[in-house]
C-alpha cells in the first residue's frame, strides 16, 4: 500500500503529511531495534568507541614484523606525517610511538591529537557462536520453548473452555462468575507474588518448569477475550450439533474450538508474548541456574561490577526472534479476527 | 429395514420462560408421513413449539408422544428427528460432505455407510459437484439443500423445518417449495413445516395448524381452513389477498338466512346454522375472489373505486365505502374514481359473532 494516494495518483499534502507521520512512528519503533541488531554484532571495543557508530567497526590492525602482536592502525591528520597510515606500538601520555608498516624499523613519534583511527566494518558474529559454545545458552533457550510453548497449549485449552461455558450455557451464577474472573484484572502480580510463591512452594513446584507454567495458564484476559468472540457464533450451530448426535465435548471440540481461531490466534500470540517475556514469577520461582529461562540468563549476563555487553545484545537479539516470527504468522489471523467480527 | 412410525402427538403442552407463559394447552396429533404446516404471524410460538417437539427446549406441561412413546425427557439427539434450520446452520468450517457426514460420524456409523448415504443425498438433491466446497461458496438454494441432505442422510422419523425458505429469493422459494413437496412424496416421511407464509401453507401441507400467540386457532387440511374457517382470524390469516370484514348488527333473522345491517350500506343476506337475536353485532367477511362484479339478485352494493392493481391474469380493484379489496379475473377497466357495482353471493358470505368465532353454517 505504499503507493496509495488520496488524489488521482497524485501526491497531495495530507499524503506527505500521513507518510511523514508514519515514517516518524516507524523510526520511533524500529529505530531501537535496528540499532539493538547492529550493536549485537560490535565487539567489545567497539560497543564502547566514542562517539558511537550505527555500523559494527572495529580499528583495523595490521601484522607488523617484529611485533608479536597486530597492531592498531592510524591515519595521521597533521605534523611531518600527514597523509601516512601508521601503525601503533605504544602510547605514552599525549605521544604515541609508532611504525610504518612498510617500513618497521624505524620509530615514529606522534602527539595522540594528530591521528586518527583507521576503522573498517567488522561483524563480529562470535557474540553468537560464543554464546551457544560457552554458555549454558541452548539450556536457557530449551527452558523457555518449553515452558512457552506448554503454557500457551494449556492457556488456550483452559481458556476457550471457560470461554465456552461462559458464553454458550445458561446456567446460575453465570454472570457472577464472569465478574469475578474479570475482577481478578484488577489486582496487580506483584500483590499476589508472595502467597503464589507459598502455594508453589507448598506444592512442590520451585525450581522447577511446572512452577511458570501452572500459575500462569488461567487468565482473564483469555477466558475475556475468547468468551467475547464465542458469543458471535450462532447458536444455531451448536443446536445443530446437539441435533447430530454430537456430545458437549464434540461440540466444543469439532465446531466452536475450529470457529474461534482467530480470536484463539490472538491470544496464542498474547500468551507466547507474556511467557517468553515474563521476568518477574521466574525469577521467584526458579533459584537453580540450569532452570533459567532466557530472560533470566539475560539478567545474570548483567554482573555486578562488569556486564558483557556484546554477549548480553546477542542474546536480547535471540530472545526477540521466536516471538517475532510467531507474530509474523499469526498475524494474518489477528486482522481476519478483527475483520470478521466487525462484519457480524 | 423397517421404518419406525413417524406419527407425533401433543397433549395439553404449555411452555412457560420464567413467568411468561408462551404455549398454551397445545393439542393435537399427526399421522405418520403427513406433511403438516405450523402457520401463524410472527411471535405466535410456532418455532418455540417445533423446538419444543425436536428438544432443544424444555416442556413445561402436557405430553410429546413421538411412534406413541413419551419423549419429554428424552435428548433432542435421541429423538430421531432432524431439523432444518432457518439459518441452515451449515458448520461453515466443514465441506459439503463433512456436514452431511458429522451426523453419522458421531453415531459411530462406519466410513463406507457413511460415504453412500451421503452420495444417495447428494445425488437426490443435486449436491454432487458442490461435496468438497465449503457452504461460503455457495448460493443460498444450494446452502438450502444442504442442510435438508443433512437430514436426509440420517433418516429421520420426522423431518422439522423452521422457516426454511424464508432467507431465499421469491424465484428460488416457489421451485424449493415443489422440491420440498417431491420430497416429501418420495421419502414419505412426516414432515413438520414452520412457516409465517400462508401461501406455503396452502400449497404444501396435508394439514395446517394456525396458530396465535401461543394457541392453537385451527387444525385442519387447507381447504377445510379456506372454506370454514372456525374463526374471523382464521378466515382473515388464510387466503390472499384477505378476507374483507365488515362490522354490523343483525337486523332479522329467518331460520337459515340472517340479515345483517351494515352501517351505511344496507342489509346484507347471509345464511347461519342457528338464529340470532336482532339487534346483536357481528361481523360479516367474504373473500376478494368471491365477489362478484354487476349486480344480480340481492345483496348488492356500490363503491368507489380507491385503486386497480393489474396482475395481467388478474386484477385486484381496491374500493371506498365500502373499504374491501375485490379480485376480478382477467384484466378489468374500472378506473380511479369510478362507481364500482358489485354483488356478494349469499353462500359465500361469512358471519362472525362478537368474540370472532364463525356462525356455522348449518
Amino acid at each position: 500500500m505504499l503507493t496509495a494516494t488520496r488524489g488521482r495518483g497524485r501526491m497531495d499534502w495530507t499524503d506527505w503529511a500521513s507518510y511523514l507521520y508514519l515514517g516518524l512512528g516507524t523510526l520511533l519503533m524500529l529505530g531501537p531495534v535496528v540499532w539493538l541488531g547492529l550493536s549485537s554484532l560490535k565487539s567489545p571495543s567497539g560497543l564502547i568507541e566514542f562517539p558511537p557508530t550505527l555500523l559494527p567497526q572495529e580499528q583495523a590492525r595490521v601484522a607488523v614484523p617484529n611485533y608479536p602482536n597486530p597492531l592498531p592502525l592510524y591515519r595521521i591528520t597533521q605534523g611531518d606525517h600527514a597523509g601516512q597510515t601508521l601503525a601503533e606500538v605504544r602510547k605514552i601520555g599525549l605521544q604515541a610511538t609508532m611504525v610504518d608498516p612498510a617500513a618497521p624499523d624505524a620509530l615514529i613519534r606522534v602527539p595522540i591529537d594528530d591521528r586518527a583511527k583507521v576503522m573498517h566494518l567488522h561483524a563480529a558474529w562470535d557474540n553468537y557462536t560464543d554464546l551457544l559454545q560457552k554458555f549454558a545458552f541452548g539450556r536457557y533457550l530449551w527452558n523457555s520453548v518449553f515452558i512457552t510453548t506448554v503454557a500457551a497449549i494449556i492457556t488456550l485449552l483452559l481458556n476457550s473452555m471457560a470461554a465456552f461455558a461462559l458464553s454458550k450455557y445458561r446456567f446460575a451464577g453465570r454472570e457472577p462468575v464472569f465478574l469475578m474472573m474479570l475482577a481478578t484484572l484488577m489486582i496487580p502480580p506483584t500483590i499476589i507474588l508472595v502467597p503464589n510463591y507459598l502455594i508453589a512452594a507448598v506444592l512442590g513446584l520451585t525450581d522447577n518448569p511446572w512452577g511458570v507454567i501452572w500459575p500462569a495458564v488461567a487468565t482473564p484476559t483469555g477466558v475475556f477475550l475468547l468468551r467475547q468472540y464465542m458469543l458471535t457464533l450462532p447458536d444455531d450451530l451448536l443446536e445443530a450439533a446437539r441435533m447430530d448426535n454430537a456430545s458437549e465435548w464434540r461440540i466444543y471440540w469439532r465446531i466452536v474450538l475450529p470457529l474461534s481461531k482467530p480470536a484463539l490466534a490472538v491470544l496464542a500470540i498474547f500468551s507466547v508474548m507474556w511467557r517468553w517475556n515474563e521476568f518477574l514469577w521466574p525469577m521467584v520461582v526458579l533459584g537453580r541456574n540450569e532452570t533459567f529461562t532466557l530472560p533470566l540468563a539475560l539478567n545474570s549476563f548483567q554482573g555486578e561490577l562488569t556486564t558483557q555487553w556484546n554477549y548480553l545484545l546477542a542474546m536480547t537479539v535471540v530472545t526477540l526472534i521466536p516471538v517475532t516470527v510467531i507474530f509474523a504468522f499469526l498475524q494474518r489471523h489477528i486482522t481476519q479476527g478483527i475483520a470478521s467480527a466487525g462484519v457480524k | 429395514m423397517g421404518r419406525i412410525s413417524g406419527s407425533l402427538a401433543l397433549e395439553g403442552v404449555v411452555k412457560r420462560f420464567d413467568r411468561t407463559q408462551v404455549i398454551y394447552d397445545v393439542s393435537f396429533d399427526v399421522a405418520d408421513g403427513e406433511f403438516v404446516v405450523f402457520v401463524g404471524p410472527s411471535g405466535c410460538g410456532k418455532s418455540t413449539l417445533l423446538r419444543m417437539i425436536c428438544g432443544l427446549e424444555t416442556v413445561s406441561g402436557g405430553e410429546i408422544r413421538i411412534g406413541g412413546e413419551r419423549v419429554n425427557d428424552l435428548p433432542a439427539a435421541r429423538r430421531g428427528l432432524a431439523l432444518v434450520f432457518q439459518s441452515y446452520a451449515l458448520y461453515p468450517h466443514m465441506t459439503v460432505y463433512q456436514n452431511m457426514a458429522f451426523g453419522l460420524e458421531n453415531l459411530g456409523m462406519p466410513k463406507a455407510e457413511i460415504a453412500s448415504r451421503v452420495a444417495e443425498a447428494a445425488r437426490m438433491l443435486r449436491l454432487g459437484d458442490y461435496l468438497q466446497r465449503k457452504p461460503t461458496a455457495l448460493s443460498g438454494g444450494q446452502r438450502q439443500r444442504v442442510a435438508i441432505g443433512r437430514a436426509i442422510v440420517r433418516e429421520p422419523r420426522i423431518f422439522l423445518f423452521d422457516e426454511p425458505l424464508s432467507n431465499l429469493d421469491a424465484e428460488l422459494r416457489v421451485g424449493m417449495r415443489t422440491e420440498l413437496a417431491d420430497l416429501h412424496r418420495r421419502l414419505g416421511t412426516t414432515m413438520i413445516y414452520v412457516t409465517h407464509d400462508q401461501v406455503e401453507a396452502m400449497t404444501m401441507a396435508d394439514k395446517i395448524v394456525v396458530l396465535r400467540a401461543g394457541r392453537v386457532e385451527q387444525v385442519g387440511p387447507p381447504l377445510e381452513l379456506y372454506n370454514h374457517p372456525r374463526n374471523r382470524f382464521v378466515a382473515g390469516f388464510i387466503g390472499s389477498p384477505q378476507m374483507n370484514f365488515l362490522d354490523g348488527t343483525v337486523a332479522a333473522s329467518d331460520g337459515p338466512t340472517l340479515a345483517v345491517d351494515i352501517p351505511g350500506l344496507g342489509l346484507l343476506r347471509t345464511r347461519a346454522g342457528r338464529s340470532v337475536a336482532p339487534g346483536t353485532a357481528v361481523s360479516i367477511g367474504i373473500r376478494p375472489e368471491h365477489i362478484r362484479t354487476g349486480h344480480e339478485g340481492d345483496n348488492n352494493l356500490t363503491g368507489a373505486v380507491a385503486g386497480v392493481e393489474q396482475l395481467g391474469g388478474l386484477s385486484y380493484v381496491r374500493l371506498n365505502d365500502p373499504g374491501i379489496t375485490i379480485q376480478i379475473p382477467g384484466q378489468t377497466r374500472l378506473a380511479h374514481g369510478e362507481a364500482a357495482p358489485i354483488h356478494f353471493p349469499i353462500d359465500a358470505v361469512h358471519v362472525f359473532d362478537a368474540d370472532g368465532l364463525t356462525l356455522p353454517v348449518a
